[in-house]
């Protein structure tokens, strides 16, 4: 249900809880405010003499090592998801429980995707009280109507792994999906039917929760070489005959878009990447799997070449065209976060520039410092962003609630942060007065591409001097937004919500950030 | 009597409208609205129906919108085709706001090197087309609408030019052929539009007849800016006149030729070395040459095929034509980039222009280039070419100076 609760002000402006889900939450304090103190969480102690001196950890079945973990009503499961849409073992897993009778359990996923819309039936007979994690399509839309009986917490892939450290959450039993696996539970995402190239979204889970299975259709004689994960920190190993669907784990080939107003915009901010003078020799970026942010990276390419031109690091998710970068010599190194195609999987698994990374090393809030702010340029997407540069990317303009943040707040802090998005989709304005919801605060927001103009934060003076001359069309945010209210019917109605919470948004040092209300119809 | 319906769109047209209009003598409006966006949209789609209905003078009978996701401007253009069927009397129109900073001017000898054909009906494909820097966008009634659209896209048409933005890029609109056409024309002339196309002419009289109907409604309108026209030549015939068809009018601009009908014509298939059009294109190139206007090459179909793009551009270039027809967005840069001069072609160019500044402050009557003496149409073209490479960022605009 969505509730009411007591809400106070935070340094965003924002109106937030001070409790979530019944645990004492610290509102947003604004960026790099907050630096608590203590001792991170720790798994209990476990003994080796517990376990099967053979090394064997291979049960039965699914429901035996759930039966083994001794799971309670209101306990947390976890799970990655490195399977993304062709997950065969999560649903499985609570009609399981739900057989058995456990209620009030917690779900705490990496990310959830349409293939897990029978969640929404347990959420309704009370086997899961609520979702934790990202949350796109069916199950977001659930949350956002306020169905859920808990608040959807969304959080970074880095503030997953910090929401455990602090003791934020607590993982009971980790079910991690592992394309090839030992009977020790050592494992691995690049190889099997399933493969998925790597694991690094369960490496927190099996680092910290209680109990860890490893669920398996690609069972190898000891060792798994490589190992992504320990074996060490697992406890029961599953085999089954399909863990995933091959086709939804990795697309076979990447699409790259054909709308020539993304390409154009693509374009523009491969263009502004060189003009600002990022691209130099041994620079690094990030760039992601969508359709623009791919056809960013080939005109980098296509730059960078021509400049003579070489990267020390790229940040993946890893495609086939981050992958030829590596091969041709572009870039020394792919740290990769997760693989969306195939040849990102054989890469990983062929070429030991291409390496694999998690949360910890890429994102974490409470490790002694991470990748995302050593890298010279990232570019990110977003649902809407304000004329302060503030940017949305869970909720769209109606309210509703439909996708996670992924590591998107934790690429905030590199040295420029760009977002090439459409000023407009299909009559909906991308840039607002005011967003939705607060993901990303204005200040680490760097430069907006859109197919009407470049908008650089006028805090960066030192991008605008740098680009002032080079031809790009460097434009006000506001003149922008002006063009395409004209273009787009401005000014439009605003969803009334109610003053039911239903979701908040944490930033990545695990304060509340913002509040995701329900929307009145 | 039993009710009749009348529509404009398709319900399954993303970005567009499906409109339909139950007429009635009395019980007033009623206004339905379906729309996956009404939590934003629902104040503007209702107000917006309700004005064009307003403007149209109707008071009864039922409206229902389907929304999905188009632009107001089609939305009162939809509504403006289904009164207009249902009432076919109404001379009222539902015009959009015209935006004052959409207006810019023409010039009868602007560049012309790519213009890209957009359908009249497809309001999607032209809210950014000018943000990729065509010389020329034509919003094209002819055959890219199907005959049940015609009229919803004269009307989408007229709003667009009204309403959006092409960024600097000449805004052209291929009308129908007869009697059609001349109802477009109805449409168009009074509404911020630079230049028309006139498919399938034959003779100066088509032309006439056209140019005609332009300056009745200019005088009705009180329009004072011109309207050029382009004639597209796409028979035998229309070849072999094409002289008098490019003198045919002191609003003419450029000829066009369309090939896909022409070779129909003639009997023979199109292939990509083009040797049956050699003569035609040749023709249209002489014709416009001796009427002192532009000759505009054919489109080139095969939007994925950017190399036989590039050759054909060359081509056309080595011809004579100034400029090309294009679909896709993405032939528009390789278009610019042939037609742009060569390093060789440039420093030639800047020679004679140098020689024609000297001889012009020296007041001379004849410029001349070392010994040679050089023709004022050597000149002109001199003066094109250095334009033309300061377009395309070949040549500092300050050339002179450095």
């Amino acid at each position: 249900m969505g509730q009411k609760l007591k809400l106070i002000k935070n340094k965003a402006g924002r109106m937030v809880p001070t409790i979530v889900n019944g645990v004492k939450s610290i509102p947003f304090k604004g960026i790099g405010k907050h630096s608590p103190n203590g001792v991170k969480a720790a798994p209990p102690i476990r003994t080796c003499q517990d376990f099967p001196s053979s090394g064997d950890k291979v049960v039965s079945s699914l429901k035996e090592a759930l039966d083994k973990c001794n799971i309670k009503n209101g306990m947390t499961i976890s799970n990655h998801h490195h399977f993304r849409n062709g997950d065969l073992v999560m649903n499985q897993v609570f009609d399981i429980l739900a057989k058995m009778g456990k209620k009030k359990l917690r779900w705490f996923p990496s990310a959830s995707f349409p293939c897990h819309e029978p969640m929404i039936k347990h959420m309704e007979n009370g086997v899961i009280s609520h979702i934790e994690g990202s949350m796109n399509g069916p199950l977001g839309k659930y949350a956002s109507d306020g169905k859920m009986n808990g608040l959807a917490v969304l959080r970074s892939h880095g503030g997953r792994w910090q929401s455990v450290q602090d003791g934020e959450v607590h993982i009971d039993v980790a079910v991690i999906a592992a394309p090839t696996a030992d009977p020790f539970g050592n494992c691995t995402g690049d190889r099997g039917p399933s493969a998925c190239g790597l694991l690094g979204f369960g490496l927190v889970d099996s680092l910290y929760a209680d109990k860890v299975i490893v669920v398996t259709d690609n069972l190898v004689d000891f060792p798994c070489i490589p190992w992504q994960i320990q074996g060490n920190n697992v406890d029961y190993v599953v085999v089954m005959d399909k863990i995933g669907d091959p086709d939804k784990i990795v697309s076979g080939t990447t699409l790259l878009t054909k709308s020539p107003d993304r390409l154009y915009i693509a374009e523009l901010t491969a263009k502004f990447v060189q003009a600002a003078g990022i691209m130099k020799a041994g620079f690094s970026f990030q760039s992601g799997a969508g359709g623009t942010a791919l056809a960013f990276a080939i005109y980098l390419k296509e730059m960078m070449i021509e400049a003579g031109i070489k990267a020390r690091f790229i940040r993946g998710g890893s495609t086939k065209y981050l992958v030829e970068m590596l091969e041709e010599g572009l870039t020394d190194y792919i740290l990769d976060g997760q693989t969306f195609d195939l040849e990102g999987v054989r890469s990983m698994r062929e070429n030991s520039g291409h390496v694999n990374t998690s949360p910890f090393t890429s994102y974490n809030w409470h490790g002694k410092g991470n990748f995302a702010s050593m890298l010279d340029a990232v570019v990110l997407g977003a649902t809407e962003v304000d004329i302060n540069f503030n940017a949305n990317v869970v909720t769209h303009s109606d309210g509703q609630m439909l996708h996670g943040i992924g590591g998107w707040q934790n690429c905030l802090s590199s040295k420029c942060t760009i977002l090439p998005i459409p000023s407009f989709r299909n009559r909906i304005p991308i840039i607002v007065d005011e967003v939705t919801t607060l993901v990303g605060p204005g200040e680490l927001i760097d430069v907006i591409v859109t197919e009407r103009g470049i908008a650089i934060n006028p805090r960066r003076e030192d991008l605008i001097k740098a680009t002032k001359r080079s031809g790009l069309p460097l434009r006000r945010i506001e003149e922008i937004k002006g063009e395409v209210d004209d273009l787009v019917g401005a000014p439009l109605d605003k969803p009334i919500f109610s003053d039911e919470v239903v979701g908040v948004v944490k930033w990545v040092d695990g304060t509340v950030l913002d509040s995701i209300f329900k929307v009145n119809r | 009597m039993p009710k009749k319906n009348f529509t404009s769109g398709n319900p399954t047209t993303k970005s567009d409208f499906f409109v339909e209009f139950v007429p009635a003598n009395s019980g007033g409006i009623n206004i339905d609205i379906q729309s996956k966006t009404k939590v934003l949209h629902l104040s503007k789609l209702e107000s917006t129906s309700q004005k064009s209905l307003t403007d149209l003078k109707i008071k009864h009978g039922k409206l229902s919108v389907f929304d999905n996701g188009g632009q107001y401007f089609v939305l009162q253009a939809r509504i403006e085709a289904v009164i207009k069927a249902a009432h076919p009397g109404t001379i009222n129109e539902s015009l959009p706001l015209f935006n004052k900073h959409v207006h810019y001017k023409s010039a009868r000898d602007r560049f012309r090197r790519s213009r890209l054909y957009l359908p009249g009906n497809q309001a999607k494909l032209m809210l950014n087309a000018g943000i990729h820097k065509p010389d020329a966008v034509i919003l094209d009634l002819e055959d890219s609408v199907t005959p049940s659209e015609k009229d919803a896209a004269r009307l989408i048409v007229r709003n667009a030019l009204m309403t959006l933005d092409f960024f600097g890029a000449e805004r052209m609109v291929r009308i129908n052929q007869g009697k059609l056409g001349l109802k477009d024309l109805e449409a168009i002339v009074p509404h911020n539009v630079h230049l028309i196309l006139v498919p399938k002419v034959e003779n100066a009289k088509q032309l006439k007849a056209v140019d005609d109907k332009i300056q009745n409604i200019r005088k009705d309108c009180g329009r004072k800016e011109p309207v050029y026209l382009m004639p597209i030549l796409e028979s035998a015939k229309g070849i072999l006149n094409s002289l008098e068809i490019a003198k045919a009018s002191k609003n003419n601009v450029a000829i066009a030729i369309g090939l896909e009908d022409y070779t129909a014509d003639i009997g023979v298939q199109r292939t990509n070395q083009g040797r049956e059009s050699l003569f035609a294109r040749s023709q249209v190139v002489n014709a416009a040459r001796s009427a002192g206007i532009q000759a505009i090459d054919t489109v080139f179909s095969d939007v994925g095929d950017d190399e036989g793009l590039r050759s054909s551009v060359q081509e056309a270039k080595e011809l004579g034509f100034d400029g090309k027809g294009c679909i896709h967005p993405r032939q528009i840069r390789p278009i610019h980039e042939e037609f742009a001069p060569t390093i060789s072609e440039i420093e030639k160019a800047k020679k004679v222009v140098l020689a024609f500044d000297e001889a012009e402050t020296k007041g001379l009557g004849v410029v001349s280039l070392g010994s040679k003496m050089i023709d004022p149409p050597v000149v002109k073209r001199a003066l094109h070419t250095v334009e033309l490479a300061i377009s395309t960022k070949l040549l500092n605009k300050n050339w002179k100076k450095n």
